[in-house]
């Protein structure tokens, strides 16, 4: 028997796993391009552009680190993510394990210091300190409501960066996307070096927990749990449904026609992903309706 | 290696831990013992420890928005079961006094009709709220939590500075405290019993639970939050954790047919019983101040119609008015037919023309507080204040003579605290909490020792650069020399705690 939670506590959760999981991202991916070619601008223009960021911004290397990494004041940079997250969490305090926000708690107060190391060791710190979130969140939490929302929202997050990253396709270099997801070294026991395999395997694999299809059930299996149906027929919980369909259509998609219709099957995800999110905060994050009371 | 306390020079007040120079107290002799072959670095290093444990499990309290650490002195402050029995009692007659007054200001009003209490001091107490008149919570408790202040004069005897009987905060930090300390210096705890401190959630939980509305076998209890903006945050966040309850916030709560209920994932849900951290002024913006998004408008009238307690009770401040205060060695009397084992400092009330002229003549000599006042704010120090500040606190109380009272200074006692590499002597307080059910006052065994680290601050409190202090209550009752000195010390000003003596019973009562 679960305990109700309460929306606020609830939405907060949500938000905790998806701000760790951006920051988790984030800090792959620029892991991987770093070595790479940051100093090209085309690079620079499609990490940006992964992001959801103005291209105007200055390329090279520092900057974009800088900018991606560093900076508080860009909501989508890994230290904002990693406040945000720790902020969220100090206001749900109560019902997180005392393990996972001191784990959230330290990264933050740790983070800052490491901005003279290469840029390297910042970036896996902070993968390091994601896993160890997750892991102690799986560790210590019960199987309940609190524990589904923060993998419900860190599911959701997988897939809409997974599907960006796909999106912007970072001019074919299959390996650099691998690496990006963490499917690098999995991808290559599975498949050899068969390059054609790699939206396969990031999109539709079921084994490994990055693919979209893997977060897409993940998702749906929080969700199921969070509003268990009762009917015989249909799907009432309309989170569930979009996610349903989407993951569906994309599991019997022509293997072969992947490449020709990836644009199509992306814009869907990302549909699906915005109708699901919103579809959960109208189900589940109420709240009470703005009230005000003058001169009372 | 020199020891640690050879540098120790005493400030010239009582000090907790030395008798006179080098020789410790009876009750300190164990610890004294345990430190003093501790280094200079040892101990530093521990120290570091210990403040790195706390920023780590964010142990913190918000001033003027910033998060900050509340540092934990190395040196407990350790306080014998024979004192702690008197501390117990007094302070348990204290909360009953309270108690029945609150009863009677909101019920017959008997104790003004008997010209106890003047009348204007009632209409006068800003916290007096006509809303609750009338209005008898559930099993009669409206303190279900205390916290009364003890300091201990030049001569080692203990006074009520204020009492709390609105929202006390700072046990958190004894329970923080308690922890940080058994995990960096386990070995001084295997010396002796120190009583433990982690009940205090069980027995909050129970005292709230028992004050749920009639009925109700098995209540819904929430604990209401100003959010994470407010000083005391950390607080609400960790007692909600220790009692396994809901931490809500005013946005979390709907009242509807006068029934109170948090929006939960699955709808809305019952509440039975608030512990509210949050003020009167904020709690219901319909009887209180309109503007207040903290509270949960229609929750006063929900508790009035019965259906939900609301802890501590609303209207509770006047009986920690400060003006109040003055008379409650008079309530203790009045109520309980008993004389008060913990005296007041001496008090004037400026209400009285020729005692507010005299005090008007004398600031420079004497404390002036705000009657409304908490936690040192508004306080003005005679002998430390500036020309100024005296000119303008003798403006305010002609201004508002209902508004102060004047106060004795009281050398608080000290207590060595490490400062830098050695322990240097710095003035405390003591609060101890009180937790009502109903049948029975509790007392958290040893309570928040406050100190003030800046050097001759005598203000304790945490927004001027205050620390704390593990507090220990001993286990084993004293030897009955360090008694009877004490039992000697507190006759000259209070005549009724002569008739004390150490008592097995009573010091063991609760810790059933």
């Amino acid at each position: 028997m679960t305990r109700p939670l309460l929306s606020r506590i609830a939405e907060t959760l949500y938000w905790i796993g998806r701000y760790v999981e951006r920051a988790d991202d984030t800090a792959r991916l620029l892991d991987v391009s770093v070595h790479r070619m940051l100093d090209e601008p085309d690079t620079c223009r499609s990490l940006y552009a992964v992001l959801g960021l103005s291209p105007a911004a200055p390329a090279g290397a520092q900057a974009v680190i800088r900018r991606l990494a560093y900076d508080l004041d860009e909501p989508a940079s890994i230290a904002a993510s990693v406040r945000s997250a720790r902020d969220s969490a100090r206001g749900v305090r109560e019902v997180l394990s005392s393990e996972v926000w001191e784990c959230l708690n330290v990264t933050w107060h740790h983070l800052s210091k490491l901005e003279t190391l290469p840029p390297h060791g910042y970036l896996a710190f902070v993968r390091e300190r994601a896993a160890l979130f997750f892991g102690l969140a799986d560790a210590t939490m019960s199987r309940d409501d609190c524990w589904r929302f923060i993998v419900l929202g860190r599911s959701l997050e997988r897939v809409d960066m997974t599907t960006r990253l796909l999106g912007v396709h970072l001019t074919s270099d299959w390996r650099l996307l691998l690496q990006a997801s963490g499917a690098d070294e999995s991808f290559t026991r599975t498949h050899g070096s068969r390059d054609g395999a790699v939206l396969e395997f990031l999109l539709l694999d079921r084994l490994f927990p990055r693919s979209v299809v893997y977060s897409l059930l993940t998702a749906e299996k929080c969700l199921r749990a969070l509003a268990p149906d009762t009917a015989r027929a249909g799907v009432a919980d309309s989170a569930q449904a979009a996610i349903g369909r989407v993951r569906a259509g994309l599991e019997y998609s022509d293997l072969d026609e992947l490449s020709d219709r990836l644009p199509e099957l992306l814009g869907t995800l990302q549909e699906a992903c915005a109708a699901a999110g919103e579809a959960i905060t109208k189900r589940f994050f109420q709240r009470r309706e703005a009230m005000a009371w003058v001169g009372a | 290696m020199a020891d640690i306390f050879d540098t120790y020079v005493m400030a010239g007040a009582w000090d907790e831990m030395f008798e006179r120079p080098g020789v410790p107290r009876r009750q300190y002799q164990a610890l004294f013992a345990a430190l003093q072959p501790l280094g200079a670095r040892e101990l530093r290093s521990r120290a570091d420890q210990l403040a790195r444990m706390f920023t780590d499990r964010g142990v913190t309290f918000d001033y003027a928005g910033v998060e900050r650490p509340f540092p934990l002195d190395l040196v407990p402050r350790v306080i014998d079961a024979a004192e702690w029995d008197l501390v117990t009692r007094g302070v348990r007659q204290r909360i009953r006094a309270l108690e029945a007054f609150l009863d009677d200001v909101y019920g017959d009003r008997q104790v003004f009709h008997d010209g106890v209490v003047p009348w204007r001091l009632l209409h006068s107490s800003p916290h007096y709220h006509r809303v609750a008149h009338g209005w008898r919570p559930p099993n009669g408790v409206r303190i279900h939590v205390g916290g009364t202040d003890l300091i201990r004069d030049e001569r080692g005897v203990l006074h009520v500075l204020e009492d709390n009987v609105r929202t006390p905060s700072g046990v958190s930090y004894v329970l923080e405290n308690r922890l940080a300390m058994t995990r960096t210096l386990p070995t001084l705890f295997s010396e002796q019993l120190v009583r433990p401190v982690e009940e205090y959630p069980a027995r909050l939980l129970a005292a709230l639970r028992g004050a749920a509305p009639a009925g109700v076998a098995d209540p819904t209890v929430v604990l209401l939050t100003p959010g994470v903006y407010n000083a005391a945050y950390f607080e609400h966040a960790l007692l909600a954790r220790l009692m396994g309850i809901e931490l809500v916030e005013g946005r979390d709560l709907v009242c509807e047919n006068n029934r109170l209920y948090m929006i939960t994932t699955y709808g809305r849900r019952l509440v039975h019983v608030v512990y509210r951290r949050v003020d009167d002024d904020f709690l219901d913006p319909l009887h209180f101040r309109g503007d207040s998004v903290l509270g949960c408008p229609g929750v006063v009238n929900a508790a009035r119609a019965g259906n939900v307690t609301i802890a501590n009770g609303v209207g509770n401040g006047i009986a920690d008015d400060k003006l109040i205060y003055t008379y409650v060695p008079d309530l203790i009397g009045y109520y309980l037919g008993e004389t008060p084992l913990l005296p007041n400092v001496e008090t004037y009330r400026l209400d009285e023309p020729d005692v507010r002229d005299q005090v008007l003549a004398d600031a420079d000599q004497l404390v002036l507080k705000p009657v409304d006042g908490a936690g040192g704010k508004g306080i003005v120090i005679g002998p430390l204040a500036t020309p100024d500040q005296l000119a303008a606190v003798r403006e305010a109380v002609l201004q508002d003579p209902r508004g102060w009272i004047a106060q004795q200074p009281v050398l608080l006692s000290t207590s060595p605290t490490l400062v830098g590499e050695r322990p240097a002597p710095r003035h405390i307080d003591l609060r101890p909490f009180a937790v009502n059910d109903g049948d029975d006052v509790w007392l958290l065994p040893g309570g928040l020792t406050r100190v003030a680290l800046p050097e001759g601050e005598l203000v304790v409190n945490s927004s001027r650069g205050g620390g704390s202090k593990d507090t220990w209550v001993l286990g084993e009752v004293c030897a009955p020399v360090a008694a009877s000195a004490l039992v000697a010390a507190s006759a000259a000003v209070a005549p009724g705690s002569a008739q004390w003596s150490p008592s097995r019973t009573a010091a063991w009562e609760g810790e059933q």
